[in-house]
């Protein structure tokens, strides 16, 4: 999932506070599994932000909620179709993604996040997001034992691991493991250390950001 | 045990403080409630484990965001308590009653709407 994290309601509140009618908007999905952008969270943003109005003397501030299945599909985002026009601005608190779609949708209604959308990672423990892919393009987890060292060594190594690590950690961070470790570790447990012997050639990193904005066309899911 | 604590308090019984979410607390003080205190178990004797420790951190939480907002984060609290502790309920009555006197009425009381 997007993992993100919450904003200072400070900053938010420096977007919207020339705004007489806020629409708070949440997603369903990735936001609402890290505790970030769910249903409660804009619920507890709306909160604070009617009190912030309420607390500054401006009484005809109205700040609404809505929760939306996803913000990066267009038939979720057209729910809100006959009633985002009557609001001065939008505050979503999906990922970027749905900040985007919803700032594309809405043409004249400014749409803030409400979220700083962090990275692809999974839910180590309640409270704790780490990451996992950076979405390169080009995924060799077949190779690593389905641990991946674009995401996870810090130097992006893909043949380590380098003269940094320690007893399994990452010489930037102590508590960080060294991804190659774990790597040769994981090929151990799998009885593959074979491929581990394999050299990587150089990796083609056009189908990474270096290749600018990307896009997935499917002719054949086209309608 | 005909121990009196002050009038200004209602009580809101939950099977545990850890139900407490942020946003109740948040609710009641946009509905107009001069302030919340949320009263657990001793730290370490809750049956449920870390209920208490966790309605702890959503009330420091509900704090930060409250003084962000600029309204006194002290209008939220959390006291400890032995559900066998009647003196001990009527004084932290008195002393949340106390502190938000000194406070003065919420600055959000009438100009929200009130709960439904």
């Amino acid at each position: 999932m997007i993992v993100a994290d919450k904003k200072p309601v400070e900053e938010i509140i420096g977007y919207v506070r020339d705004c007489k009618k806020v629409l708070v908007l949440s997603c369903n999905e990735c936001v609402t599994v890290c505790e970030a952008g769910g249903k409660k969270e804009a619920g507890m943003l709306a909160s604070a932000l009617r009190m912030y109005f309420a607390n500054q003397g401006i009484a005809d501030a109205q700040v609404d909620e809505r929760t939306l299945e996803r913000q990066c599909d267009q038939e979720y985002l057209e729910e809100i179709r006959d009633i985002a026009d009557q609001y001065d601005a939008i505050v979503s608190v999906a990922c970027g993604v749905g900040v985007q779609f919803t700032a594309e949708k809405y043409h004249s209604i400014p749409v803030f996040p409400g979220v700083n959308t962090c990275f692809m990672g999974v839910t180590e423990h309640r409270g704790l997001w780490t990451e996992r892919c950076q979405g390169c393009g080009q995924c060799i987890l077949a190779y690593t034992g389905g641990i991946c060292p674009v995401a996870r060594c810090a130097k992006r190594l893909f043949n380590g691991p380098c003269g940094g690590s320690s007893n399994g950690k990452c010489e930037i961070n102590k508590d960080l493991d060294c991804a190659w470790q774990l790597i040769i570790d994981r090929l151990i447990a799998i009885d593959r250390l074979d491929l581990y012997e394999k050299l990587f050639d150089i990796k083609d990193w056009s189908t990474d950001r270096a290749g600018g904005p990307r896009k997935v066309e499917r002719e054949d899911v086209q309608i | 045990m005909r121990l009196t604590y002050p009038t200004s308090f209602r009580i809101v019984r939950v099977p545990c403080s850890g139900t407490v979410d942020v946003k109740h607390i948040l609710r009641a003080l946009e509905k107009g409630a001069d302030g919340v205190c949320v009263i657990g178990c001793m730290e370490g004797e809750c049956q449920y484990k870390t209920g208490n420790l966790r309605a702890r951190k959503r009330v420091e939480q509900v704090q930060r965001l409250l003084n962000a907002i600029g309204v006194d984060g002290e209008r939220a609290q959390m006291y400890n308590l032995s559900s066998s502790d009647g003196p001990l309920f009527a004084k932290y009555a008195e002393d949340m009653d106390e502190r938000i006197r000194k406070l003065g009425p919420n600055p959000m009381k009438h100009k929200t709407k009130p709960a439904a």
